[in-house]
């Protein structure tokens, strides 16, 4: 049996109804324990009858040809089986959601670090030194290598709006500003490295790999190797983080297919970090020029964010850098626009919260800005300049407590004691300030598809190949199906992570929480149903607790209820007319203190906090690990993170943990997450909305805020490293 | 991983005979066996010294101590005398790596840990400390981490250890074996080279010389500090550290003792630096002086120019706290 259900119209709160009082709870998560103690199986950690190991080969040009290598050579190696190098091969992953394999060919070269082969042999450390040892021979041609000069340069329509006249608007202000900021490129670094073991069984291909987004991945395999998609099954149970750098199939993958067929074993291909760094997908770099022009009384009255980004030439996807500048704040004279320079470096594409997470930095530190030109407090300038209705679309909001997000944050952090003009606080060598920023994420649901089977001893399966990439899926579905069964967390199974099992929306976009619940949702109500027939009362007045079912003056044990066996059921759930119909988003808004070093620049975040709405919180405390990841992530992107690029052949120059700075423990202060009651009903019925990325959008702008009410300085060029602020600074 | 021979050392003879002709001494590993892993390095063979008896921290008769070659950074650190008496290295070794870095890695193998120039450990680059001759691809790269002090047109690499640049402000010597059974003490600052013409060497140890020791001389009892600064809190090599023993006599500067990492291919000490500061009394025109000394041939090569200032604003504050001369709010 399966039941449909299409988000069109505000559901009832069912949630709210029910009786086992799991759902929002603080669960921990039910794989934690596997994970802490080795035992849960990752993609690399896979050891499979007769298994040989793969590692790839990158090109080191930028643009050109492979004329030629000295296979014959690494194939008489020992241990070395094979040397491959296919047309099937990617040249880079797939993008998010393609759902088809990306461009392919191992000849044609566009950037270094491409991988044109792969030598394969009976260990690791075999296959490793063969691969160093494979030569190749090339035709160069000249490369585009600096988004800034590049040759071809695209500007997509779907990026374009002019609305008003925002010239003359700014040419009219009280105040405006008119700046360009820009953030540097920018890399996932999940801590798993991406890896695949591919066996096949005749024409059956099984991959263990490490994904976000199965049941694309399963159709963007297939159609890189020409097979069909029934042929091609994928696990990946456990990914060890993604951040969008595992949405897509990437080259290891379709490599290892390859050479398991060839050789008829299957092949383990795990990634290098240094490989992880240069072949899988990274954040553009931008460049932001923002234009706000405000009235007297400080309400906005232009509003320009206009872009530039890069991408491989042919890749579809750009960063929607402008993202939240559509819909946070009013302004009727509107101009954005995007510039997608066309460059021979490694492909560009999704990073924890696309858009938000580089364009906020961008648009909060303007109203950071534009709000010390009128003289306003930043949140006052923000509530007043909060629409009634989208500025661009004129539709309205759903759910959308942001300016109860920056009060309350405000009275928690402490806001109205800080000092508003710079440079005031010192603390021996520190200057010491205090930065706010908004926070907001666009709200996406997708098809999501998962089965719940509810047995008679009083216990239930959840199957769906949604992915828990460290989010805690298995936990927040689990609470969903307990919750609406009526079943102790502890009875509840979840299977993850197989194309086996109903194809789910997989985990981006913070979207699969929702997503994927929401089909569990389905699927459990029409159980419900079920068990209210077979009870004798109506739904609405069937309660569950415990595996016990009461209603109408009647109990019964579920063992009664299901004396003819286990209950199936498929709940598909598919986004409806609410997604056009209004504007949908998690808001928020940080507050950081920072010291910065008066001697040498230097910054320290001292504290950090977020106040956030989004929906429905499923599961308290992994909504707040999230969040505080979020943060640490802004805390990177404003004061560490850079992914290099030489300028002279485009490779990556920093590609490993020690070099591509991550914020470590020592960079994190006590980030403290407040998560305020919300319901959006147009959403999604289970009212939640994605909170994945939201403590990453617009939190690094906090923290540079924060540098600018300590110095004085403002730093417009991310990340605030200590070069760019010690010419700031008293000698 | 190029295949290599291994070789476990039982004596310090054996490991010096062993040691050879393309082989590479290993203790803790925790540097060379990513750059094995690279094919950075690939030495032919590998001597594990890591069973000899080569550890402890000692008294030494005519005071001061003897740190075994073999003592962890962890193990260092947390020595009692150590810490009462040299604060500033307790103080550098727990500024460097991570708490697991430290527990594996050893004295001497800190002394001898290669530049963490991103040019050197990408095979697909130029590098003449990797493969002389091949160039330099710091020079006209990212260039961030990379020298202003004592460069060359071969070579912009920088030595990363913090342990090394308080030892050598606190007038630390070495002690060796060589092949030959021949024992020297050397002081550490004729240890590193500066990169020349063969920016491939990066100490003056021969041929299959062993570091068995460090001797650190009796305490002063100058104001010991050590400052790092670098892109993150913790886990990030020093883009400037100085390691400082200043001590002060009747208003005056005594002795000045002042060590620089990140600034060159080697601790930097520059003796003329201390000159201009011993037997004056501290003022702001002086700490520039030195400070004009200490760069005087400081050359930035485009993403570290920002290193020459902050030098300099690292060297003012430091005497300026160490000296107790007021610090401007």
């Amino acid at each position: 049996m399966s039941t449909s259900f299409r988000m069109d119209a505000p559901y009832p709160r069912v949630l709210d109804r029910t009786a086992q009082g799991v759902i929002h709870r603080p669960l921990d998560r039910p794989e934690g324990p596997l994970k802490v103690t080795g035992r849960a199986t990752y993609a690399a950690e896979q050891a499979l009858e007769g298994q040989v190991e793969g590692v790839l080969v990158r090109a080191t040009v930028a643009r050109g040809r492979v004329t030629g290598m000295n296979d014959a050579l690494v194939r008489a190696m020992p241990g070395v089986l094979g040397v491959f190098a296919d047309a099937r091969f990617l040249r880079n992953p797939a993008q998010g959601g393609a759902g088809e394999a990306p461009v392919q060919g191992s000849t044609e070269v566009f950037y270094h670090g491409q991988p044109v082969a792969l030598v394969v042999a009976e260990t690791f450390e075999q296959a490793r030194h063969g691969a160093a040892a494979l030569a190749l021979r090339y035709e160069e041609a000249e490369a585009q290598l600096d988004p800034e000069t590049a040759e071809s340069v695209d500007r997509p329509d779907k990026r374009k709006l002019d609305q008003g006249d925002l010239d003359a608007a700014m040419a009219d202000a009280h105040a405006k500003v008119d700046v360009t900021y820009t953030t540097p490129p920018h890399h996932s670094a999940a801590m798993e490295l991406h890896a695949s073991v591919a066996e096949w069984t005749g024409d059956r291909l099984t991959l263990h790999g490490s994904f976000q987004m199965l049941k694309y991945n399963k159709a963007e395999l297939a159609d890189a190797l020409g097979i069909p998609r029934e042929r091609v099954r994928i696990l990946s149970p456990y990914v060890g983080g993604g951040f969008g750098s595992k949405l897509g199939i990437s080259p290891e993958a379709v490599a290892a297919a390859i050479a398991a067929h060839e050789l008829g074993r299957p092949v383990r291909v795990v990634m290098t970090r240094q490989q992880v760094f240069g072949m899988t997908t990274h954040r553009t770099s931008t460049r932001q020029r923002m234009r706000l022009a405000a009235d007297a009384e400080g309400h906005l009255t232009a509003v320009g964010h206009e872009d530039r980004v890069y991408n491989l030439p042919g890749e579809s996807f750009s960063e929607p850098t402008a993202q939240s500048t559509h819909f946070l704040y009013s302004g009727v004279n509107r101009r954005l626009g995007q510039e997608v320079a066309r460059v021979n470096r490694t492909c560009a594409g999704s990073v924890r919260a696309p858009g938000e997470a580089v364009g906020m930095l961008a648009l909060e530190g303007a109203m950071d800005e534009l709000a010390h030109e009128l003289g306003l407090d930043p949140i006052a300038f923000r509530k007043r300049n909060i629409p009634d209705r989208h500025p661009e679309k004129d539709i309205p909001y759903s759910a959308r407590r942001f300016a109860d997000c920056m009060d309350e944050g405000a009275r928690l952090f402490g806001w109205d004691a800080r000092n508003p003009t710079p440079g005031q606080l010192h603390d021996g060598e520190w200057l010491i300030g205090h930065g706010m920023a908004a926070a907001a994420r666009v709200n996406m649901v997708s098809a999501s598809q998962a089965r719940v089977i509810l047995r008679p001893e009083g216990t239930a399966l959840v199957e769906t190949d949604m992915t828990d990439i460290g989010t805690g899926t298995y936990a927040i579905l689990g609470q969903i199906a307990a919750e609406m069964l009526g079943l102790p967390i502890a009875a509840v199974e979840v299977r993850l992570g197989d194309t086996d099992l109903p194809p789910a929306a997989g985990s981006g976009g913070s979207h699969g929480a929702s997503s994927a619940g929401s089909s569990v949702f389905v699927a459990c109500e029409s159980l419900r149903t079920t068990l209210a027939e077979r009870l004798g009362c109506a739904p609405d007045d069937l309660t569950l607790k415990d595996g016990i079912a009461t209603g109408a003056n009647r109990r019964a044990k579920f063992a009664e209820l299901l004396s003819d066996g286990a209950l199936s059921e498929e709940g598909h759930f598919e986004p409806g007319r609410t997604k056009k119909e209004v504007s949908q988003a998690s808001y928020g808004a940080f507050f950081a203190e920072v010291g910065v070093n008066r001697i040498t620049g230097e910054t320290r975040v001292r504290r950090m906090l977020g106040t956030f709405a989004a929906g429905r919180i499923l599961n308290e405390k992994t909504a707040r690990s999230q969040c505080q990841g979020g943060m640490i992530w802004g805390i990177g992107a404003a004061l560490t993170e850079e992914l290099a690029f030489d300028p002279r052949d485009g490779h990556v120059v920093n590609q490993d943990l020690a070099e591509y700075h991550l914020p470590v423990n020592l960079d994190c202060p006590q980030i403290e997450v407040q998560l305020l009651e919300e319901r959006d009903d147009m959403a999604c019925p289970i009212q939640s909305k994605g909170i994945g990325e939201l403590g990453i959008s617009g939190a690094g702008a906090a923290v540079v805020n924060a540098i600018y009410n300590a110095t004085g300085a403002r730093v417009r060029d991310y990340p605030a490293t200590l070069d760019k602020i010690l010419g700031g600074l008293d000698d | 991983m190029r295949p290599f021979d291994y070789v476990r050392a039982d004596g310090t003879a054996a490991a010096t005979e062993a040691a050879q002709g393309g082989a590479t001494f290993i203790a803790g590993g925790t540097n060379l066996l990513d750059l094995m892993k690279l094919e950075v390095m690939a030495p032919l063979r590998l001597v594990d010294i890591s069973r000899l008896d080569l550890g402890g921290v000692e008294d030494m008769a005519e005071g001061g101590l003897r740190i075994g070659a073999m003592v962890t950074n962890a193990d260092l650190a947390a020595d009692a005398h150590v810490r009462r008496d040299y604060p500033l290295l307790a103080r550098a070794l727990l500024a460097g790596a991570t708490g697991q870095l430290r527990n594996k890695a050893t004295t001497g193998g800190n002394l001898l840990q290669r530049t963490r120039c991103y040019y050197f450990y990408d095979t697909s680059q130029p590098c003449n400390k990797r493969d002389p001759g091949s160039g330099c691809g710091a020079i006209g790269g990212f260039n961030r981490i990379h020298a202003i002090l004592g460069a060359s047109e071969q070579c912009i690499a920088t030595h990363p250890s913090d342990m090394a640049v308080a030892l050598l402000a606190l007038d630390a010597e070495v002690e060796t074996e060589a092949p030959d059974g021949a024992r020297r003490r050397r002081p550490l600052a004729d240890l590193h080279r500066l990169p020349g013409d063969e920016p491939e060497r990066d100490s003056f140890l021969e041929d299959g010389e062993l570091i068995t020791s460090v001797i650190l001389p009796p305490p002063s009892t100058g104001r010991q500090d050590y400052r790092k600064v670098g892109d993150r809190a913790s886990y990030a090599f020093a883009l400037v550290s100085l390691a400082s023993v200043v001590e002060m006599s009747e208003g005056r500067i005594a002795r000045a003792a002042l060590a620089f990492g990140g600034l060159a291919h080697k601790p930097w000490r520059d003796r003329e630096v201390e000159e201009v500061l011993v037997g004056e009394a501290p003022s702001e025109s002086l700490f520039d002086r030195a400070a004009d000394r200490l760069l005087r041939d400081a050359r930035g090569w485009g993403g570290n120019d920002f290193k020459i200032p902050l030098a300099r604003r690292v060297l003012k504050a430091t005497l300026r706290t160490a000296t107790g001369t007021e610090v401007r709010a």
